[in-house]
């Protein structure tokens, strides 16, 4: 039994945005190994998907990299015609990473020890009262490379 | 002169615009390195290129790297002392012009004769290669409106500048990562159809590409990853054993930083399908990818796997787009919020709905907005939810500690894209307009209009292109 919290992804991970076109890459990167699986099982082509709703984004796309810890994000149509076309100040999308950051996660509250402790966000736990205690020792094994897909709703 | 020890490749510049003072220290580590070095200069983004072209139509001497000259002059002298080539696709759109600006810069600066090769074929308007362009499906693409078209040339070229003497490869729209993967085919005596090799080479200069992304540049998040000295970054090396087995470290004695993060960010940069990035040299698989931190600095890479090279290479095709015009004013203090959204719309109705524009409130919603405005509208319905006063829409943002202070300072931004160069000002020229008869207490106008090219991919047989190699005494 270990007590989870809800966090920002933010907490547990870091990522950089890239765009080719009107197609974007988010990659979402686990500062530590422990917390890859909790990636895989959380952080969902579906969630990122209504993430960029509003956005009209099209398929998004899975790729997983457990030897980096990481997950790869492709996400295409999102950026209302990229560079070129955007009206958006951000026309390459750069600023996407951390929209994809700002996902929340549920973590045992044991494994952020020593993750951002300096002057970061807070944990908002303490003052959202949002998160409960449950098992997680039912998490499925994510650890094979897999790849989930979801046509966006609005495409 | 095939090598069994080490090759170093350094970046000078990961973009155009990249800092000017990061090639000296490169090349100083180089130089301390006593291996085989090489530095390469990845100036050429889609849009630079196209930008470039419209700068040759317009000046047959111009069309590369603004900053060339001033890129180059700190390092040439010792680069050319100390053997250390130089590789650039800083030639963009008109390599012959830079390669005589380089000559200049050499003579200016009192150099030994340098020897310059210049790469073209890239450029399929110029080759007559154009009418082989295809789309993705493998249909002739209709060329239409096309400014400029440009294939993606791969190392081979490049190699053979360097196997000729060159000091300086002066190039146009190579691959990026092949400017890294020549110098290390060159030194080691590769064969650049040996697939392994040719993907060790290629997963190195995408590392390097993109300057100091993978040193702690476009890194930083304080209290989380913190970056030593992020004012002086020192710009990535690269030392390539002759088996493909490599470590990223950086220049030394300045700031910056590379662990297995840094690393794992610029690995996965503009990468779509992890198992199959496709350069013109090597169709490359991350996907086994092992990072290890063999040192301060120091990450080793290794099992970047490849397979055959695509059949065709990619072509980045401009278009002309038109016409885009900005205009930006700020509201601060009481109800600023409910004053810039006033502005907003009373510009929205006075454009109309014939014409693309779109309004952020920067401060409030903008990067992560959206066109027709909803995700602005969401966070105004939640902060309805919450009580209705204007201010109330600071609840909806999570994370921030004052929010009433952050929405005491708005900035409403209105863009405008349209075919007619009188069409799109209207963003500014409405904005202006603003400051008599918009909502109370606006300033600090600020407005651009300018042209805008877009660009798009095609495709060519890579048989229909033929990479030209001119040596310059």
């Amino acid at each position: 039994m270990s007590e989870l919290v809800e966090v920002p992804l933010h907490r547990i991970a870091h990522g950089r945005a890239g765009d080719k076109g009107d197609r974007l890459n988010v990659s979402v990167i686990a500062y530590r190994a422990e917390h890859y699986p909790l990636l895989c099982e959380q952080v969902t082509a579906e969630r990122v998907a209504e993430l960029f709703a509003h956005r009209r984004a099209g398929k998004v796309q899975r790729y997983e990299l457990p030897r980096l810890w990481a997950l790869n994000f492709v996400i295409d149509d999102v950026l209302e015609g990229g560079v070129n076309d955007a009206l958006n100040l951000d026309g390459h999308g750069k600023s996407n990473s951390f929209l994809v950051l700002s996902l929340t996660v549920r973590v045992p509250r044991v494994s952020l020890s020593g993750i951002g402790d300096g002057q970061g966000i807070p944990d908002r736990s303490d003052s959202t009262g949002i998160p409960d205690s449950y098992d997680s020792t039912d998490s499925p094994d994510t650890r094979n490379t897999r790849l989930t897909q979801k046509e966006g709703t609005d495409s | 002169m095939p090598s069994h020890g080490t090759v170093m490749v350094g970046c000078g510049a990961g973009f155009s615009g990249d800092r000017l003072d990061a090639p000296l220290p490169v090349v100083r580590s180089l130089i301390s390195s006593g291996r085989p070095a090489a530095i390469m200069f990845e100036t050429l983004g889609e849009r630079t290129l196209a930008l470039a072209q419209l700068a040759r139509l317009e000046n047959p001497d111009a069309g590369y790297e603004p900053l060339l000259e001033r890129m180059l002059a700190p390092i040439l002298e010792a680069c050319l002392a100390n053997g250390i080539r130089i590789l650039g696709n800083f030639g963009a759109a008109n390599p012959h012009a830079a390669a005589r600006a380089i000559r200049a810069l050499g003579q200016r600066l009192g150099c030994r004769p340098i020897r310059i090769a210049v790469v073209t074929g890239d450029d399929l308007i110029a080759s007559g290669a154009i009418s082989g362009l295809e789309d993705e499906r493998g249909a002739p693409r209709s060329l239409g409106d096309v400014i400029c078209a440009n294939a993606y040339l791969g190392a081979a070229p490049l190699v053979e500048a360097l196997a000729a003497g060159a000091d300086i490869v002066v190039t146009g729209r190579v691959a990026d990562p092949s400017l890294a993967l020549a110098p290390f085919a060159y030194h080691h005596g590769w064969s650049l159809d040996d697939t392994a090799l040719a993907a060790a080479g290629t997963m190195a200069g995408h590392l390097l590409e993109c300057g100091a992304q993978v040193t702690g540049g476009y890194y930083a998040d304080p209290g989380f990853k913190d970056v030593p000295h992020p004012d002086r970054i020192g710009f990535p090396i690269v030392a390539m054993q002759a088996d493909g087995r490599f470590t990223v470290t950086k220049a030394d004695d300045i700031g910056g930083l590379v662990t297995r993060h840094t690393v794992t960010e610029q690995l996965l940069y503009e990468i779509h399908d992890p198992s199959a990035y496709l350069t013109p040299d090597v169709t490359l698989d991350i996907t086994q990818v092992e990072l290890a931190e063999a040192g301060p600095d120091c990450v080793r890479v290794e099992g970047a796997r490849g397979r055959q090279r695509p059949a065709r290479l990619k072509v980045t095709v401009g278009h002309d787009a038109g016409w885009f015009g900005e205009g930006e004013i700020s509201y601060a203090g009481p109800n600023a919020l409910n004053r810039a959204r006033l502005a907003l719309d009373v510009v929205r109705k006075r454009l109309g709905s014939g014409i693309r524009m779109r309004g952020d409130l920067i401060g409030v919603a903008s990067v992560f907005n959206d066109d027709r405005g909803e995700w602005l509208a969401r966070r105004a319905d939640r902060a309805g939810e919450a009580g209705g006063a204007a201010d109330a829409l600071a609840g909806a943002f999570a994370g921030a500690h004052d929010p009433a202070q952050l929405l005491q300072d708005v900035r409403v931004r209105i863009a405008v894209s349209a075919p007619e160069r009188e069409v799109a000002a209207r963003a500014p020229e409405e904005v202006l307009a603003l400051y008599c008869s918009g909502p109370a207490g606006g300033g600090g106008v600020r407005s651009s209009l300018r042209r805008r090219i877009s660009t798009t991919s095609g495709y060519i047989r890579r048989e229909l292109v033929r990479p030209v190699v001119e040596i310059l005494e």
